[in-house]
């Protein structure tokens, strides 16, 4: 990662448990990982608690279907990193593979409910341009999904846009297919906190 | 608007931290870069690309930084607060456009 602090500037316990996560996946630790243990008091404790909260917390929408709001901003971006991590855990959430697939390859032919092809379309729109208008909002509306389930999403795609700029700005290391099924694993277990 | 909404208050929460909190950079230059406004040279090359076309960030964008000055740990800092203020930007649009929406339906 760059800058090089966030490869060297660990304490002892925090290098301790990064020996220990590799120990047990057999997989190195993935920077969006180590990135959050970098002086935590600065960003990582209250965005661990935002994404958390985003992906995991209450909501109509099911982890699957936030996991792959995830994966699709993420797109949107072009950050294969979290493309990766996201796709990964939204085919494990879902036990879906090809679903996953076709929307990422194609969301308008994809095999998914319209409310959430008409939420995935808008927040690609507003990742892609910045702006989405309310007659966006209303196309969303129209294919039944609530308002709650609106803000829902656009919380998902506050915590994707930091995650993706933060992963292209410090150099995040994409994995190999293994390490990111074991990312997913421990993401759906686990969640972000 | 709903009354509470704790992942709004969470996303606000680390705003709050990242702009208001201690810092190494000051809180003037964690603002602009939240804001990517009145950036300075060459620090407006780094973080402009963060918030509007972060693939394109390079090592050269960070060794020019440090070169004018800039620590990593000030660095570090700076790059999240560009990330954050350009979500921030983006979740905020969209509840806008959201609330104008649900405003038309009872309006007619």
């Amino acid at each position: 990662m760059r800058p090089d602090v966030l490869n060297r500037g660990y304490g002892p316990g925090t290098r301790l448990l990064f020996a220990l996560i590799r120990l047990l996946s057999r997989q190195p630790v993935p920077d969006a990982a180590k990135l959050v243990f970098y002086r935590p008091d600065f960003y990582g404790s209250r965005a661990k608690e935002f994404t958390h909260e985003a992906m995991r917390g209450p909501s109509a929408w099911s982890a699957g279907d936030r996991e792959l709001m995830a994966a699709y901003v993420s797109q949107a971006n072009e950050n294969a990193f979290c493309v990766g991590a996201h796709s990964a855990t939204a085919r494990q959430a879902y036990q879906d593979e090809p679903k996953v697939a076709a929307v990422l390859a194609d969301l308008e032919s994809a095999p998914v409910e319209d409310g959430l092809r008409a939420t995935l379309r808008m927040l690609g729109k507003l990742t892609r341009e910045g702006k989405v208008g309310a007659e966006d909002m209303r196309q969303v509306l129209a294919a039944g999904v609530s308002r709650q389930q609106v803000e829902d999403a656009l919380a998902v795609c506050a915590a994707f846009n930091t995650t993706n700029r933060l992963a292209d700005a410090f150099g995040f290391e994409v994995l190999s297919p293994e390490g990111f099924e074991a990312g997913a694993k421990y993401l759906l277990k686990r969640g972000y906190r | 608007m709903l009354a509470e909404d704790k992942k709004r208050a969470a996303f606000r929460a680390l705003e709050d931290r990242i702009l208001n909190g201690e810092g190494r950079a000051s809180p003037e230059q964690r603002a602009c870069a939240f804001s990517n406004v009145g950036l300075s040279r060459p620090l407006d090359g780094l973080l402009g690309k963060v918030a509007t076309r972060p693939t394109q960030v390079t090592d050269a964008d960070f060794a020019a930084a440090r070169a004018a000055g800039f620590s990593e740990d000030e660095l570090f800092e700076l790059v999240i607060c560009a990330a954050v203020g350009q979500s921030a930007r983006l979740y905020d649009a969209g509840l806008a456009a959201l609330a104008d929406a649900v405003a038309g339906e009872e309006d007619g």
